[in-house]
């Protein structure tokens, strides 16, 4: 301890503490302060930018969102415009169908009223062409009663077999 | 086939030691071991003037090589002159009508014939002036000081054009960033810690950029002065004192969550620690740098002392060694001094929550 008391030099703790603490205000002036505020604001730019680069990339999420909920929604419209237009060619098929068969059924009722009527016609004519038979066979009957009168009954009994299948 | 000849190399080379060894015994050991504690000694001690290395020559005459240093003096009025003057303590310097002379690397104004009055202890009773010289130290401190300014402000100015760090910033930027996160921050805390930075940064590169230059052969040594180290230490003293907040006070002089008569008690111990904290930081780089720097030359004569192959290149792998330590001590001191400054600063500024709760 005496011998350190006894080295320590008046002098050099006088420049020390000069040179020392005009150091630290100089540095303070010109470098520390510079570099630290350079520094601190690179800091907080990098901040920055990393939070800028996260909303960014929140946006683009949200974006890439919409989009396939667009996408999503097109996609719906698009069946449901099918499905539509499915049911609507399916519907107008029904329809043509249905009409097609009402237009047949009412050509064939058609047909069959025009072919009762004919065969009505066709009847009555028969009808008339049968008295005209009968008459004529009544007649030939007449004729033959002159002759032989068993054959006469023979023939009647045949001829009327013959007009009641027809 | 390496192998072999390594193995025969080492073979020959201890069939030679105790030849070697014989060769270097002349006989002049107790010179050198007296001339080695001298050297070491001087080295220890300021100079007036910056020698390189001094020798001496086949007819006997003290050779130096270096420069001289103005010598400033307040005697009676301002006395400045080239140390030259004072020949490395061999003759007596005469300036003005006041003679000057070294004894032990210390300045005395003596008579004209420059003789030196001893006390029984082997003291100079001469009158030692006020002295105020550019002595080797203090031109190392200038030297170190306009390094510190030159590399920093031409850093800083780097960072007007770019961001980014660029050439030497590159590796200091870390370093000063490092000051700034794990020893200003931590110890200090978030909110008061930018007023202690440029005080905490300089010491730590000041320190350290002193010890390293301690290491190169130089040979100069500032840190081990303990002139510097009380300076040093008063600064960290004297920020800590006029920095501190009520809390720091009423921790020293009305310790809270103690008993009353304990706090009586523990005032003075608290007071007395306040003090201590800052020689504790005096002693300590005074203390490891002179420490390193004895233990570093003593290996380092040891070479001489031995002048045998083995014993030399023992003590120089040895000095090696303890050279790559050093380098180490020479930052690990400058971190520590910073550390502990920082964490006075701490303590200075905190602010303690518990008062809200007595």
């Amino acid at each position: 301890m005496e011998k350190l008391i006894e080295q320590f030099s008046l002098g050099l703790f006088f420049w020390q503490l000069l040179l020392f603490v005009g150091l630290v205000l100089l540095l303070k002036k010109f470098a520390w302060k510079p570099i630290l505020d350079a520094v601190e604001a690179r800091e907080s730019d990098i901040k920055e930018a990393i939070s800028a680069a996260a909303d960014a990339k929140k946006d683009m999420e949200n974006l890439q969102a919409d989009n396939q909920k667009l996408l999503k929604e097109a996609r719906a419209e698009r069946e449901a415009m099918l499905k539509e237009a499915r049911e609507l060619k399916n519907n107008m098929i029904e329809s043509a169908k249905s009409e097609a068969q009402e237009e047949a059924s009412k050509l064939v009722a058609q047909a069959q009223a025009a072919i009762e009527s004919e065969k009505k016609a066709a009847i009555a004519d028969l009808k008339s062409v049968v008295g005209e038979l009968s008459i004529s066979i009544a007649e030939k009957v007449l004729r033959e009663e002159l002759t032989d009168k068993a054959k006469q009954e023979k023939l009647v009994e045949s001829m009327l077999d013959n007009a009641t299948l027809n | 086939m390496r192998s072999k000849l390594t193995v025969r190399l080492i073979a020959l080379l201890f069939f030679l030691l105790p030849f070697l060894s014989i060769a270097g015994e002349k006989g002049t050991e107790t010179d050198i071991k007296s001339e080695i504690k001298a050297y070491i000694q001087h080295h220890l001690e300021d100079t007036y003037d910056f020698g390189f290395y001094s020798y001496t020559t086949d007819e006997g005459v003290h050779k130096y090589k270096g420069f001289p240093l103005p010598v400033i003096l307040w005697d009676n009025g301002l006395q400045v002159f080239s140390s030259s003057k004072l020949h490395h303590g061999e003759s007596v310097a005469h300036v003005g009508d006041a003679y000057y002379k070294l004894d032990h690397g210390k300045l005395y104004k003596t008579d004209a014939e420059g003789t030196i009055n001893y006390d029984e202890y082997h003291h100079a009773t001469n009158v030692k002036p006020l002295d105020f010289s550019i002595t080797k130290n203090v031109f190392t401190i200038m030297m170190v000081s306009l390094l510190l300014l030159i590399v920093f402000s031409r850093m800083a100015k780097k960072y007007k054009t770019s961001a980014l760090p660029s050439g030497v910033a590159r590796i200091l930027e870390p370093i000063v960033l490092y000051v700034r996160d794990d020893i200003a921050i931590p110890n200090i805390g978030k909110k008061h810690y930018k007023r202690y930075m440029s005080y905490l940064l300089t010491v730590f590169f000041f320190i350290w950029t002193i010890n390293l230059l301690g290491l190169t052969p130089l040979g100069i040594n500032v840190t081990n002065n303990i002139a510097v180290t009380f300076c040093l230490a008063l600064l960290t003293y004297l920020i800590t004192t006029f920095t501190a907040k009520k809390d720091y006070w009423m921790h020293i002089f009305w310790m809270p969550g103690v008993p009353k008569l304990m706090r009586l008690v523990l005032a003075p111990i608290e007071l007395l620690g306040t003090l201590i904290k800052p020689f504790s930081l005096m002693i300590r780089l005074y203390a490891n740098i002179t420490a390193g720097h004895i233990v570093l030359m003593s290996l380092i004569g040891l070479m001489f002392i031995f002048k045998s192959w083995l014993g030399s290149s023992l003590s120089f792998v040895l000095a090696f060694g303890l050279g790559i330590l050093e380098l180490l001590v020479a930052a690990l001191q400058a971190y520590i001094f910073t550390m502990l400054s920082a964490l006075y600063f701490g303590s200075a500024v905190e602010e303690h929550d518990h008062d809200h709760a007595h």
